[in-house]
């Protein structure tokens, strides 16, 4: 999910370009066609994508946690099973995206010591907590939705194969927001208590969704070269302002209150125009001071340590195996 | 990190009889046979293929780009390998 990574400065080494080479690079972009991996490309180019892509597939991993959270707890065993199905499907798109990143020329072995050292970052979105079974609905309903928003346009990316992972993860992005708002329909149309849990996560959720985008354009002043470059396509507000546009109707249906007080229709534009977000609480979270950003990293890089046996034993497995076989052959002759 | 590089694997996938491979993308793993676990997992979530095969990426040599004009662009000299080339009176009818 998630273009936070280009909001971010590239603060690699100024590389002189050879100025033919960068000249048929800009014009393949402006013709629309696809930059693949052993095309040559500008070293800011190469870089802003390997932080994008490795970002993305990391919020896809760490996005398993908050979710994962709730599988043993599910109302239903149907609750379940969709929860386990959306929880590996983002392990999924976390492969396809390592995969891309690595075409780039970076090891998975980087990558993920990148996350577990703090080096890279994740969507600030995961580093709010899953405190009751409605969050679970928001997350498919905001979070995917608004990570499908997000994803459409990367569908068209410049990059090829980060273009193609994204279509294969959007075709299975939007099963996971509609179970979501299943989820908050059957909560909205059950007791008092269990809407009111339904409006307690929208009013926790509806924010952090909104702050996906990342800051608003007049602030991002990175996303110009990613643009010129068609990494990105739109700017963090219009893909905002469509992400309010299509879930405020959303949230009617269900009879929830957006927890919003300035937002009102403006017939005229035929937008939802919303308040003023708390661009100080995006930046605590970023800088690591969210509600669960010390839990998550925990959480990943136990895992990580706690499988370091198996992929040893894996690969000493198979160095057996080779070398019998090698043995065999040898006696065979 | 000194942690030892899992190989890397390419995936192909037959989506249905009649079809050739065809590839999907990549996965690590130790050996043959988890590679052919992991792709299962990775790109066969939802009935997207019969077969699968998993090539060592080391294994492919692949054309380079740089090679392009080289070895594509005299095709396009050739339009007598294409059957449009030929004149045919419509008389003779479809041929």
């Amino acid at each position: 999910m998630y273009t936070q990574a280009l909001n971010q400065a590239d603060t690699g080494p100024k590389v002189i370009e050879d100025a033919d080479k960068l000249a048929r690079f800009e014009a393949k972009i402006d013709a629309e066609e696809r930059i693949e991996p052993n095309d040559w490309m500008p070293e800011a180019y190469r870089r802003t994508l390997v932080r994008q892509i490795s970002q993305h597939a990391h919020s896809e991993i760490v996005g398993m946690l908050p979710e994962g959270n709730w599988i043993t707890r599910a109302p239903t065993l149907r609750r379940k099973a969709a929860l386990i199905a959306k929880v590996q499907d983002e392990g999924g798109h976390g492969l396809y995206l390592y995969a891309a990143a690595e075409t780039l020329g970076v090891s998975r072995e980087e990558l993920i010591d990148q996350l577990l050292t703090g080096r890279a970052k994740y969507s600030s979105i995961f580093n709010y907590p899953t405190l009751t079974w409605a969050d679970i609905g928001c997350i498919g309903w905001l979070v995917d939705g608004a990570a499908i928003m997000n994803q459409i346009p990367l569908c068209r990316t410049s990059y090829g194969p980060y273009a193609r992972a994204m279509i294969r993860i959007c075709k299975e992005e939007s099963f996971h927001q509609r179970q979501g708002y299943e989820i908050m329909l059957a909560l909205c149309r059950g007791s008092a208590e269990q809407k009111a849990m339904a409006q307690d996560a929208l009013d926790r959720w509806w924010w952090p969704a909104l702050m996906m985008f990342g800051p608003p354009d007049a602030q991002s002043v990175h996303t110009e070269q990613s643009m010129r470059w068609k990494i990105k396509r739109f700017t963090n507000d219009q893909l905002r302002q469509q992400f309010v546009d299509a879930t405020v109707p959303q949230a009617h249906y269900l009879g929830l209150t957006i927890p919003d007080p300035d937002l009102r229709y403006d017939a005229a534009s035929g937008h939802w125009r919303f308040g003023a977000i708390d661009w100080e609480e995006f930046r605590q979270v970023l800088a690591g001071n969210g509600p669960c950003n010390r839990e998550r990293m925990e959480a990943r890089r136990r895992a990580h340590e706690e499988g370091a046996w198996v992929r040893e034993a894996a690969l000493a497995h198979a160095a057996k195996r080779r070398a019998r076989a090698a043995a065999a052959k040898i006696a065979a002759e | 990190m000194t942690e030892p590089k899992m190989p890397l694997w390419e995936v192909f996938i037959r989506a249905r009889s009649g079809l050739a491979h065809r590839h999907v993308g990549s996965v690590h793993a130790a050996d043959a046979e988890m590679a052919l676990q992991a792709a299962r997992d990775t790109y066969t979530r939802r009935g997207e293929g019969l077969s699968i095969w998993v090539v060592p990426s080391a294994a492919i040599t692949a054309s380079d780009p740089a090679d392009k004009d080289a070895l594509f662009e005299p095709t396009a000299s050739k339009p007598y390998r294409h059957p449009t080339f030929y004149d045919i009176p419509p008389e003779v009818g479809h041929m």
